[in-house]
């Protein structure tokens, strides 16, 4: 736990999110644009084996960021990809990104059972 | 029976009267700068209802029999109910007339419902087919937010052209006799599309409408700006209330500069409250009609109020499909002997 | 002439209305934004950094499986300040540097399946739920299976 880990999470997490915000007030974008093009952005950088230095130097600042869900799609595709070929793309898409989304869906259904919109 | 005048502008022979307003507001507008000219303030936006639709109908029929209480008026004796919102199907205005009971018609012009409906029951009163007609017209902030941009609790950063859509309803009762402001001519708008697209700038869609309805009948009834104590128009917020002063100058030499302002600046506290553009929603030229302008006009501190009403007529469906956004807009003049 | 809304053209008229539009209309305050977006974003990854690390030495983890419960807890935190009605408040400041992070797929998540909760939880819930963030899997999933497959035929 050394605070350079914490300094350069600081950085490059709020570097990406200014990119996006930049994105977003300069061009007609909604988030949800935005947010995709990160998707595939981190994906395609995942894909030529960028993402993973970017992870080593930043640690949670590239993790936390939704690039970083497009970069473990990639990388479990290929992972399993290496043992089963093509079929292993299809059942390795979502082997490293099940927290997320398994999170996601479950918080997202209880918060919804427990609280009611506040308008 | 009318005389129109020129090409878009009726005046009735005998101008009916509006006898009675009802207006029902949420609790922020509560916390504006008009709040004292509201029927009621509601505290909670749910109005102790299951969710925002019924709300809105709550709000919108409360606002109707605050409407009839005031002079008396049961539904049985009214004629005809126009209403209409922002819902899909127009939700709002058809629960609330299962629950007036009254021969309803809806109308829909997005935020510009307000002035079709007194034109239209002017109409009617005028023509002879009715002689007590109820128009009234709701918004609700989140029903309108969920469906026309995101969840209501989705984090986003709104820009600084977004307005914030008034939640509240309004009612007038529109008789061929009685006593209080008239209904002395109106203009009824033609769609116009300046090529606008960003459904988070409507003022800028909405403002050239409002330009060419305001031409349109200065030229047909030969009247100026100066004419009228107060125009306002309905929301088209801080800028597009100088669009419409730009476009009413360059179109028809019109100077909108002294008498000239919007409900959707008049109703927030636009310093203190953060509504960042102004107002919007069908409520925000009810609201700031039925319940501040239509008291001036009883206690005799305004005598002629021309209100322009405005309104987008695009959908979530059109806006995605990269349409652009049509406006509309109609006048209404207001007058108190 | 085009059909398609897209590629209506603007008539001169309309052109010059919209030229008149963007110089009167504001632009956002871009440097505010920016800094802003930065700095709440920055936060967000040093609090995600943090959790990474009590996992890691909590649980003897590696770096990269300490990652997985702490994007856990932080799509627990978007959730319940989502539930709790604060997120919008706290993103409107924020901007993107809460939308960015996984906290803003959370709340992407969360604010659909509440919004739709009165629709029922099979209508509402259920199949609203991802009515945001469906577009960011999709195109997650579509990028990742064509590197995948790229790889798969091309590399391997």
């Amino acid at each position: 736990m050394e605070w350079q880990t914490y300094l350069l999470a600081f950085i490059i997490g709020g570097a990406i999110c200014v990119v996006a915000q930049l994105i977003l007030d300069f061009t007609n974008l909604s988030p949800g644009h935005v947010l995709s093009g990160l998707v595939v952005a981190g994906g395609v950088l995942g894909g030529l084996g960028l993402y993973d230095k970017l992870v080593q130097l930043a640690g949670a600042g590239a993790t936390m960021p939704i690039s970083s869900f497009g970069n473990a799609l990639v990388k479990g595709a290929i992972m399993e990809a290496e043992k089963n070929g093509v079929i292993g793309v299809l059942t390795g898409m979502f082997e490293l990104t099940s927290t997320g989304i398994t999170a996601a869906i479950i918080f997202g259904f209880l918060t919804a059972v427990v609280f009611n919109p506040k308008g | 029976m009318a005389t129109k005048l020129g090409k878009q502008t009726y005046q009735p022979d005998n101008p009916p009267f509006i006898i009675s307003t009802g207006t029902v507001a949420g609790p922020f507008e509560g916390q504006g700068p008009l709040k004292d000219y509201f029927d009621h303030v509601y505290t909670d936006t749910l109005a102790g209802e299951r969710s925002f639709e019924n709300a809105e109908k709550e709000m919108m029929a409360n606002a109707c029999f605050t409407c009839l209480q005031k002079v008396n008026v049961t539904p049985q004796e009214v004629d005809f109910y126009l209403a209409g919102d922002l819902l899909n199907q127009i939700i709002s205005a058809g629960f609330c007339a299962l629950e007036l009971n009254i021969p309803f018609l809806g109308i829909y012009g997005a935020c510009s419902t307000s002035a079709e409906g007194l034109a239209l029951a002017a109409m009617l009163v005028d023509g002879g087919f009715a002689k007590l007609v109820l128009a009234s017209t709701s918004s609700h902030n989140s029903s309108a937010e969920r469906q026309y941009r995101y969840p209501t609790e989705y984090g986003v950063h709104r820009k600084p052209t977004a307005q914030w859509t008034v939640t509240g309803a309004g009612a007038a009762l529109v008789a061929g006799y009685g006593a209080g402001p008239r209904i002395t001519t109106f203009t009824v708008g033609k769609v116009v599309d300046q090529g606008i697209k960003d459904p988070m700038n409507l003022g800028a869609a909405m403002a050239p409408a409002a330009a060419a309805t305001m031409v349109q009948h200065f030229a047909d009834t030969g009247r100026g700006p100066e004419y009228y104590d107060l125009i306002v128009t309905g929301d088209l917020g801080k800028f597009g209330r100088e669009l419409a002063v730009i476009t009413c100058a360059s179109k028809g030499g019109f100077d909108l500069s002294k008498n000239y302002n919007d409900c959707g600046l008049m109703i927030y506290d636009t310093e203190k409250q953060d509504v960042h553009a102004g107002a919007s929603g069908c409520a925000s030229s009810a609201l700031v009609v039925y319940g501040y302008l239509y008291r001036k006009m009883l206690a005799g501190e305004l005598k002629k109020i021309l209100l322009v009403a405005t309104g987008a007529l695009h959908s979530v469906t059109s806006f995605q499909q990269g349409a652009s956004i049509p406006a509309i807009a109609h006048a209404v003049s207001i007058e108190m002997e | 002439m085009s059909r398609d809304p897209k590629k209506k053209p603007l008539t001169v008229e309309q052109k010059r209305y919209t030229e008149l539009v963007s110089e009167l209309v504001p632009k956002p305050q871009y440097g505010k934004n920016a800094l802003l977006a930065f700095l709440f974003g920055g936060l967000v990854c040093v609090i995600g950094q943090l959790f990474t690390d009590i996992y890691r030495l909590a649980f003897g983890m590696s770096s990269t499986e300490a990652g997985n419960p702490a994007v856990a807890t932080m799509i627990l935190v978007g959730s319940l300040l989502t539930g709790l009605g604060l997120f919008d408040k706290i993103a409107r400041y924020a901007g993107a540097g809460l939308v960015v992070p996984v906290t803003g797929f959370a709340n992407s998540v969360v604010a659909s399946a509440l919004e739709f909760k009165r629709e029922g939880l099979v209508f509402g819930v259920g199949s609203k739920m991802f009515m945001l963030a469906g577009s960011v899997i999709t195109f997650g999933v579509v990028t990742a299976f064509i590197i995948g497959l790229i790889y798969a035929i091309f590399i391997l």
